[in-house]
């Protein structure tokens, strides 16, 4: 086995890279993969909440780095899938207690016992940045149809493409379809245009995405999400299975006419 | 690929905020990539002007010199510089044009195409 490491990215923060990871994850995982998370977002530990693990670190990414801990004690297997692991952040420390090469070197210890690798990288272009795409085979950015959130992912796609990286592909978060029908937001389209690279995957916004965080069990294990089922489009995708974009602009519901018809809307 | 997104969304051609979003990111991301913001160009434009002037005379109302980026890794400046009319007095420097047919044939202000390949913009 020769794991395949993944890196998500994004310029931007807050656009939604840890819960893409958290839901990467557990989808490939779901799909009978062995899989390892990395939070490399040190000093701002995100992953292991999201997934509902941070009662349970013991060891973190610094700990392994600075040889307190064999690589084996900071994996943190997750409860329902005994072949997912989250090797979380430190959160006392910052960026520079880890180095590119040492990113490479555990990713390398990783690749004969795993499918995937996924990296969870941090907001910015700066030294975690560069951590998180050191060990890369591949890099999703995520980004959302807003005119900030498109700038930045094009500033890391550059980067990319300097570091040889690239081209890597883009995951579109957080889109409403309503919207773009109003042509009030940036359509797929528009953003494939403009940065020039290719859509692994749009991912609808989604009330239930919240609550999944909330309570730590990450929106791909809930099969009436629409949101979820995105993420899993995307985890089979990275599969090499062809699965179409799903179709985005359902038709309206009953009620939502109903509420539409009242509200004079 | 574009118009199968659309059509997927059953999006219609509206003008809406997103389609500003879209024009407005364009001119950014050209500028970004090449790290030239827009008034640096601007002075770019207005001492490329004074060079050329000091040799020929230049139409400086009809001067058009824009970033254009087909993309990601290729830009370049397209400069389209008018001469004025005192250039073609077909005399001095611009002796070179004599022989031209069309220039003797053309009492109007010949252009000059400028194109200045950017093939490593950092």
């Amino acid at each position: 086995m020769a794991a395949k490491v993944i890196t998500v990215t994004s310029g931007k923060g807050g656009v939604g890279k840890s819960t893409t990871t958290a839901n990467l994850g557990i989808a490939l995982a779901r799909m009978g993969k062995k899989v390892v998370m990395i939070d490399a977002d040190i000093g701002l530990r995100n992953l292991d909440v999201i997934m509902g693990l941070e009662n349970r670190i013991v060891y973190d990414l610094v700990d392994v780095v600075e040889g307190r801990s064999k690589l084996r004690q900071a994996m943190i297997k997750h409860k329902q899938f005994p072949d997912l692991y989250l090797i979380p952040a430190a959160q006392t420390r910052d960026k520079t207690a880890v180095s590119p090469a040492d990113m490479i070197q555990i990713c390398n210890k990783l690749r004969d016992d795993f499918d995937f690798i996924i990296i969870d990288s941090p907001a910015g272009i700066e030294r975690g940045f560069r951590n998180a795409v050191a060990p890369a085979d591949r890099v999703l950015i995520v980004t959302n149809p807003e005119v900030s959130a498109v700038r930045d992912a094009d500033r890391v796609i550059g980067l990319l493409e300097a570091e040889n990286k690239g081209p890597g592909q883009l995951i579109l978060n957080r889109l409403k379809p309503a919207m773009v029908k109003r042509g009030e937001m940036l359509s797929p389209s528009d953003v494939t245009d403009l940065l020039g690279l290719e859509i692994i995957g749009i991912v609808p916004e989604d009330d239930l995405v919240i609550p999944a965080s909330n309570s730590g069990v990450p929106v791909t294990l809930n099969d009436s999400s629409r949101a979820g089922i995105a993420f899993n489009n995307i985890a089979r995708r990275l599969c090499g299975e062809t699965v179409p974009l799903m179709k985005l602009d359902e038709p309206e519901s009953f009620f939502k006419r109903l509420v539409r018809l009242f509200s004079g809307n | 690929m574009a118009n199968f997104f659309d059509r997927m969304l059953g999006r219609q051609p509206k003008e809406g905020s997103g389609s500003m979003a879209r024009d407005r990111l364009q001119l950014v991301l050209v500028h970004d990539r090449i790290n030239l913001p827009p008034e640096r160009l601007r002075e770019l434009k207005e001492e490329l002007l004074a060079v050329i002037a000091r040799y020929v005379p230049v139409d400086g109302s009809t001067v058009d010199i824009t970033l254009v980026q087909p993309d990601r890794n290729s830009s370049k400046i397209v400069a389209e510089i008018p001469f004025g009319k005192g250039a073609i007095q077909l005399e001095g420097g611009l002796h070179d044009y004599t022989e031209d047919d069309d220039l003797e044939d053309d009492p109007h202000t010949p252009a000059r195409e400028v194109e200045d390949d950017e093939t490593d913009p950092l």
